[in-house]
């Protein structure tokens, strides 16, 4: 591997643990708080599986990055302006619906993704994606059934889940960004051009609002950010809760 | 005078003959599970709010994951323990509303806060420790969906003390401020979790039928010796200071001799009045309020369903 191609390796993999980190700890935040119980399980599940995700692709970078950190360093060391995730993910989980909304156009996007990313050249990228394939499918089933149920539910619900497409369309664009570092990636067959996978998502996408008798926005405004260190206000909060233990013992093994 | 149903009912029991929900029982053997299981399920949903407050501030990644994973276990215990009851002729919706109402209870270590991190490894450790004495004894209770039940549970349980307790070795063999953290977490959850095994045999309201009917297999006061004796060792190997500065092995009983506990504090919290018990009960009425509408859109869109279909087959 090319000192480039590594470097750039290390970086697209502390992204994918980012956007997974930052996902997970939003679902997370749901535990207890569901409309009953069968949704806290499930909920957890979910969380899981993203913490586990991020602990792959950290794992990766740390050995990439070979300095002598680990997953937790990259999680818990790093601040609100290095973290490189996705806008989307660091949203706050507001009402049911609005995390319900956000898990789907998460999970559509990483159901075109993942098979792609099956077929890095990287080993362990691929193999990551091998385990995050089957959880996504999972996931997905879950959401869309939950913006079919919402969508055709009752007239809260559907306004509830209206209001939600409508707050989070704008920050879909920003999935579907290419920067040099993942378009050197791409031509070299190790990372996704996720510039091409945006049609697909938006037939997936409005197939399903539609069923659901939602209405697809307008692309009239976007969002972007989240690869270069520009957040939300939101991401700070988050990360100051997270690593505050963490921090406050510094150099200690939990 | 007794009923032939109940002599073979007691004759099952004498039998160790496992009651199934079909079978007659008396009222009275019905309403005491139904109070013991439903607490058993409410204290694990409950029990999910101070382990939830550590979630979003766990010190690793892993311990995060194992933290979810455990939280997750305890919401399916929660609805076995919940199917368990409904076998005995009342709702989960019901249940649910005597949780919220007060007329049920739950256990009242979940009325501790959860201050520190390492109070999350001294619940898995001590709490639920405490809570497999407990349900190991109750794996030969006398309802068969209950024994059943626990015999699955416990499984569980033990995977989740064993975790709690290495969560608590890693504390103790760390740094000056985490051995202080977990110091401060065992003298705090060490006596609430003796507590758990309720008040003395001698005050115990349901303890004399429930042993009679094999609800219960084995009294507070020695299932409460049990814990004692074994945690001894444990927080030895910790390092730790024992709380209990009395503690002291008896050679004539064959067990440690312990302080009495303080039961003004005990009866204080569960008739209420402990640091969190308003603020558990208000969380959960909260969470299943904001759930509503949530679970109006499934019935909606149910029977938007039903109709849709009825339509087609007409």
């Amino acid at each position: 591997m090319s000192d480039q191609i590594k470097q750039a390796t290390q970086e697209y993999a502390t992204r994918l643990g980012d956007d997974s980190v930052v996902l997970g700890h939003r679902i997370s935040e749901w535990v207890s708080y569901g409309p009953f119980l069968e949704e806290d399980i499930a909920y957890g599940n979910v969380a899981l599986d993203y913490i586990g995700r991020a602990r792959m692709f950290y794992t990766y970078a740390a050995e990439l990055a070979d300095d002598g950190r680990d997953e937790d360093d990259f999680a818990y060391m790093r601040n609100d302006r290095e973290y490189r995730n996705l806008l989307l993910m660091e949203l706050p989980k507001g009402d049911f619906a609005y995390s319900q909304v956000r898990q789907l156009f998460a999970d559509v996007y990483y159901t075109l993704m993942l098979p792609e990313l099956l077929q890095s050249k990287d080993e362990t990228l691929s193999a990551i994606a091998a385990k995050a394939i089957k959880e996504t499918k999972y996931h997905l089933r879950r959401s869309r059934d939950w913006v079919l149920r919402l969508g055709d539910g009752t007239d809260e619900s559907h306004q509830r889940a209206q209001k939600a497409v409508d707050q989070l369309w704008g920050y879909t664009h920003e999935l579907f960004d290419m920067d040099e570092t993942e378009q050197l990636l791409a031509d070299a067959g190790i990372g996704v051009d996720v510039a091409g996978l945006r049609d697909r998502w938006l037939e997936m996408i409005s197939a399903i609002l539609t069923e659901a008798t939602l209405t697809v926005p307008e692309d009239s405004w976007a969002v972007r950010g989240g690869r270069i260190g520009y957040h939300t206000e939101n991401l700070g909060h988050m990360l100051t809760e997270m690593q505050i233990v963490h921090r406050s013992h510094p150099g200690c093994k939990w | 005078m007794t009923t032939p149903q109940e002599e073979n009912f007691m004759r099952k029991i004498s039998a160790e003959e496992k009651i199934e929900p079909k079978d007659w029982m008396p009222d009275a053997y019905r309403k005491n599970l139904i109070r013991q299981i439903s607490q058993h399920a409410h204290s694990e949903v409950i029990g999910m709010q101070p382990e939830g407050n550590w979630l979003t501030r766990a010190p690793s990644l892993r311990r995060k994951a194992i933290l979810l994973s455990k939280i997750q276990d305890e919401a399916g215990h929660g609805l076995y323990l919940y199917s368990a009851c409904e076998t005995l002729g009342i709702s989960r919706s019901e249940m649910i509303e005597q949780l919220q109402s007060g007329a049920a209870k739950y256990s009242s270590i979940f009325n501790y806060p959860t201050l520190t991190w390492a109070d999350v490894g001294a619940i898995g450790w001590l709490v639920d420790g405490a809570a497999i004495v407990n349900q190991v004894s109750l794996q030969r209770t006398s309802y068969g969906p209950y024994s059943r039940g626990m015999i699955r549970i416990c499984k569980e349980e033990s995977f989740h003390q064993r975790q709690g307790y290495e969560a608590m070795l890693a504390l103790a063999k760390g740094s000056e401020g985490q051995k202080a953290m977990a110091q401060d977490a065992l003298d705090r959850f060490y006596w609430p979790a003796l507590m758990m095994f309720g008040p003395h045999d001698s005050e115990s309201a349901h303890s004399q039928k429930s042993m009679e009917w094999k609800i219960k297999r084995e009294t507070n006061d020695d299932l409460r010796q049990k814990f004692v004796d074994q945690t001894v060792k444990q927080i030895e190997v910790l390092g730790l200071e024992h709380p209990d500065k009395n503690i002291k092995w008896n050679e004539a009983r064959g067990h440690y001799d312990s302080s009495d506990l303080n039961w003004d504090e005990f009866w204080s919290v569960i008739n209420g009045n402990g640091h969190c018990n308003r603020q558990r009960v208000e969380h959960h009425i909260a969470a299943h309020d904001e759930g509503e509408w949530v679970r109006d859109a499934i019935t909606a869109y149910n029977e938007k369903k039903r109709a849709k279909n009825a339509q087609h087959a007409a």
